[in-house]
């Protein structure tokens, strides 16, 4: 079961719920909303656009939860783990640090906006009391140092404690500064701005397992960054044509594997994969492996190409396989075998007959997550209506569960969702038509060992643990 | 759904008459194309299909000529969208309802106005981008994105013998062949993004309204040579276009009396002054400017007079006052 209530001060309500016949039970441990109908405590800004949530992730221990908003904020959440042994164990996300890490900028040669909003979160693997991010918005990268300082030093000679300079005449004697302990406060600092390297928009960064070398990816290019050289990067993919007539394929997400610093993969908008091996020549134009699966030509309508596109490839945590994410489907690959999936799983397979009117209201375009849990036993992604579905790779079993708080009574249980799709509809069931297809479930993240994740709806961020009995 | 009198090649076993071509047609198109059709039994093209089919193609040509405009457009998107169209396309050139619809539109005549709605809704993207592609005759400059007064030329080898035609207003299908020239007819969204050398273009108010002027009037032969080119792939279709702006040298005492004016503006501007201008310029007059490819070819300082009174008052309408 889930628990853990948590209030945070500016806006949720304390939510356990539970699920009954999934592999684990989840019920939701707390509810941060970014955004209530008051103005929002930290920035003091009005209802608006500003806080929508656009990127979530977990660093490497699962201790540090950060997101980042549409409006350039990032705000890092820390686990406070009160005490693993007691078997209610709750352990509640607490804001760590808020900062604003990208602001707005305007292109003066274009004419345009660059929008401050963060696209992508990757933590590095700490190496030392501080911690690092990559934050990145459309067009410019910059690594954050989040440090801790708790304490200060006094008792300087030539100072005053206020900072006032003393007269150096009444100094008669010599005494060494102590650091005396004080509150907590929690620094972020830019370290490193990667900028000017992409003349499209930015989908991904992902850190290499060398912790020297990330990359970057847009719609048409792939950079080759070393954590501590920002003037230069190095272009390993490009697929743009010479003439941008003929465009017909965009890149839309790559990372690297997570134990060969060598191969990374990207995907492309008509449903392929590209797996690259740096070895093999500077340029990774030519890929080493493809994976594609051929298309079901019952299936075939003029969307095909627009569903096959994939939203989000990740590896996972052991690096055999690697799973993507299309419009429809979640596909399971086998990083041996190119020719088709190993698994795929349906996740609202129901919106194949409204097709024409997702892609007219521009919700076909919507690019969901996905990701895996810390043992690559269950992988979870997001729908619309707040739900979220998880599938149990072993069990063979799925489960779709709802984000909001509207259905959440303190203590209750996370109820298993279903969408009715046609004919008589049950109780608790829900029509397809009566799906809000503006609240869509777009980032989703899994802790690292623990069953915990952190969902987010457009406004709010819920983190829901699995509670041990 | 096509003009009157235009016979149907393909219909759905005789089913509906062709639009107000009266009984006589209708039947006789019916019955010859019912055995059409039983012969071309390999695909038999339903009217739901094919008015589902147009709906989808119509949705998709507004959807990539309203890329907006503050923000750099969703190059993915875009990408996906047109290859959308690109589809829709071919598979009505395989049909033959391409050939159909595009003679439908060449026969059928149209005001002006039909044209303006070409360009009021080809929201043109920043073709600075353009500079620096394959070398074609015409020197290419950059224009800046609020402006979107390029012009459009034909390329050299399409012929000229167009016969300037414009759309049934009645007609939907005109509609849509109007918006089929706009991404057509103008490069697609995403062009702008290019890192290439880019001219930067002054803020000319009288060439933008020249180029208003000249872009919805070549919008038109644009359409119609493109119609002509209809057996053409997309790409090729993509690369008939080209942007061509004999630019002034930037002035910068025009840059700093226009710095302070809100850009969204000029869109306004020369989409109106196109309204206002287009139907001033006759479908010759656009020949022979186009034939001298000079800068001097976009002469028409009268009309331009005019168009700046008339620029002046819907401003005023704009501005309130």
């Amino acid at each position: 079961m889930f628990q853990a209530c948590h209030y945070y001060h500016f806006f949720y309500t304390p939510l356990c719920f539970y699920a009954c016949f999934i592999v684990k039970h989840f019920v939701v441990l707390s509810c941060k909303g970014l955004l209530h109908i008051h103005t929002c405590a930290h920035t003091g800004f009005p209802l608006g656009l500003a806080d929508i949530i656009s990127t979530v992730e977990f660093n490497h221990t699962g201790e540090l939860l950060a997101t980042g908003d549409k409006g350039g904020r990032v705000v890092i959440f820390q686990q406070e783990i009160d005490n693993k042994n007691v078997p209610q164990f709750r352990s509640e996300y607490n804001v760590y640090s808020t900062f604003q890490s990208h602001e707005p900028e305007f292109d003066y040669l274009k004419s345009l906006e660059i929008e401050e909003k963060i696209n992508k979160i990757r933590w590095l693997p700490q190496k030392n009391a501080a911690q690092f991010l990559l934050s990145t918005n459309d067009k410019t990268i910059k690594l954050w140092k989040i440090s801790e300082r708790d304490k200060r030093p006094e008792g300087y000679n030539l100072k005053e404690e206020d900072g006032r300079y003393r007269d150096p005449n009444t100094i008669t004697a010599l005494r060494v500064p102590v650091l005396i302990p004080m509150d907590l406060m929690v620094e972020a600092s830019p370290r490193r701005v990667f900028a000017n390297a992409h003349t499209y928009h930015i989908n991904s960064i992902s850190v290499n397992s060398d912790n020297e070398t990330y990359l970057s990816a847009d719609d048409l290019r792939v950079n080759l960054w070393n954590l501590e050289i920002t003037d230069r990067s190095f272009n390993i993919v490009d697929i743009k044509p010479a003439n941008m007539e003929e465009l017909t394929e965009v890149i839309t997400a790559a990372e690297f594997h997570p134990h060969q610093c060598n191969t990374f993969v990207y995907s492309s908008s008509k449903g392929t994969i590209r797996l690259c091996d740096m070895r093999v020549s500077a340029l990774c134009d030519k890929h080493s492996k493809l994976f594609e699966e051929p298309e079901n030509p019952s299936n075939r309508s003029f969307f095909s190409e627009i569903i096959s596109s994939i939203s989000d490839v990740k590896f996972s945590h052991n690096g055999r396989y690697m799973m993507t994410r299309d419009y429809l489907s979640v596909k399971i690959w086998d990083l041996n075998m190119e020719s088709r999936p190993v698994e795929t799983y349906q996740v609202h397979e129901y919106l194949r007959s409204k097709l024409c009117s997702l892609y007219e209201n521009d919700c076909i375009f919507d690019k969901f997550e996905c990701c895996w849990n810390g043992n690559d036993s269950v992988v979870m992604t997001g729908s619309y209506n707040n739900f979220f579905r998880m599938f149990d790779r072993g069990h063979r079993r799925d489960a779709t569960l709802e984000a909001s708080r509207e259905n959440s009574k303190p203590l209750q249980v996370l109820k298993p969702r279903k969408v009715c799709t046609g004919g008589k509809r049950k109780k608790d069931e829900i029509s397809v038509d009566s799906l809000d297809f503006n609240k869509k479930i777009l980032h989703t993240a899994w802790h690292p060992q623990d069953n915990i994740i952190a969902v987010a709806t457009t406004n709010n961020l819920y983190i829901f643990q699995d509670k041990v009995n | 759904m096509f003009p009157k009198g235009t016979k149907r090649k393909f219909s759905d076993a005789g089913e509906e008459a062709v639009g107000g071509g009266g009984g006589d047609q209708g039947p006789s198109a019916a019955s010859s194309s019912s055995s059409s059709a039983a012969a071309a039994a390999a695909r038999t093209l339903t009217s739901s299909y094919s008015l589902q089919r147009q709906s989808l193609l119509d949705m998709s040509l507004i959807k990539l000529q309203l890329c907006h405009m503050l923000v750099e457009p969703n190059l993915c998107r875009s990408v996906l969208i047109a290859n959308t169209v690109r589809q829709i396309q071919e598979e009505m050139t395989q049909d033959g309802t391409w050939q159909i619809m595009t003679q439908a539109l060449a026969a059928a005549q149209c005001p002006a106005d039909r044209l303006v709605a070409t360009e009021v809704l080809c929201r043109q993207t920043d073709p600075a981008a353009q500079a620096g592609q394959s070398p074609k005759p015409f020197s290419v400059s950059g224009v800046e994105e609020g402006y979107h007064s390029e012009e459009v030329v034909m390329d050299g080898d399409v012929e000229t013998e167009v016969t300037m035609s414009s759309l049934s207003p009645a007609s939907p299908h005109a509609s849509s062949a109007s918006y089929l020239a706009g991404p057509f007819g103008m490069r697609p969204c995403w062009e702008e993004e290019d890192d290439d050398d880019e001219e930067e273009e002054g803020d000319c108010e009288e060439d933008e309204e020249e180029d208003s002027e000249e872009c919805a009037s070549e919008g038109e032969e644009a359409e119609q040579d493109h119609l002509r080119a209809d057996s053409r792939t997309g790409e090729q279709v993509f690369g008939t276009f080209e942007i061509k702006h004999p630019a002034p040298p930037p002035d910068p005492a025009l840059d700093e009396l226009f710095s302070d004016v809100d850009p969204s503006y000029y869109d306004l501007d020369t989409v109106l002054t196109g309204m206002q201008s287009a139907p001033k310029m006759g479908p010759y007059d656009l020949l022979e400017s186009l034939s001298s490819h000079g800068p001097t070819a976009l002469s028409s300082s009268s009309s331009c007079r005019s168009d700046l009174n008339e620029l002046d008052h819907i401003m005023e309408i704009i501005v309130g006052s």
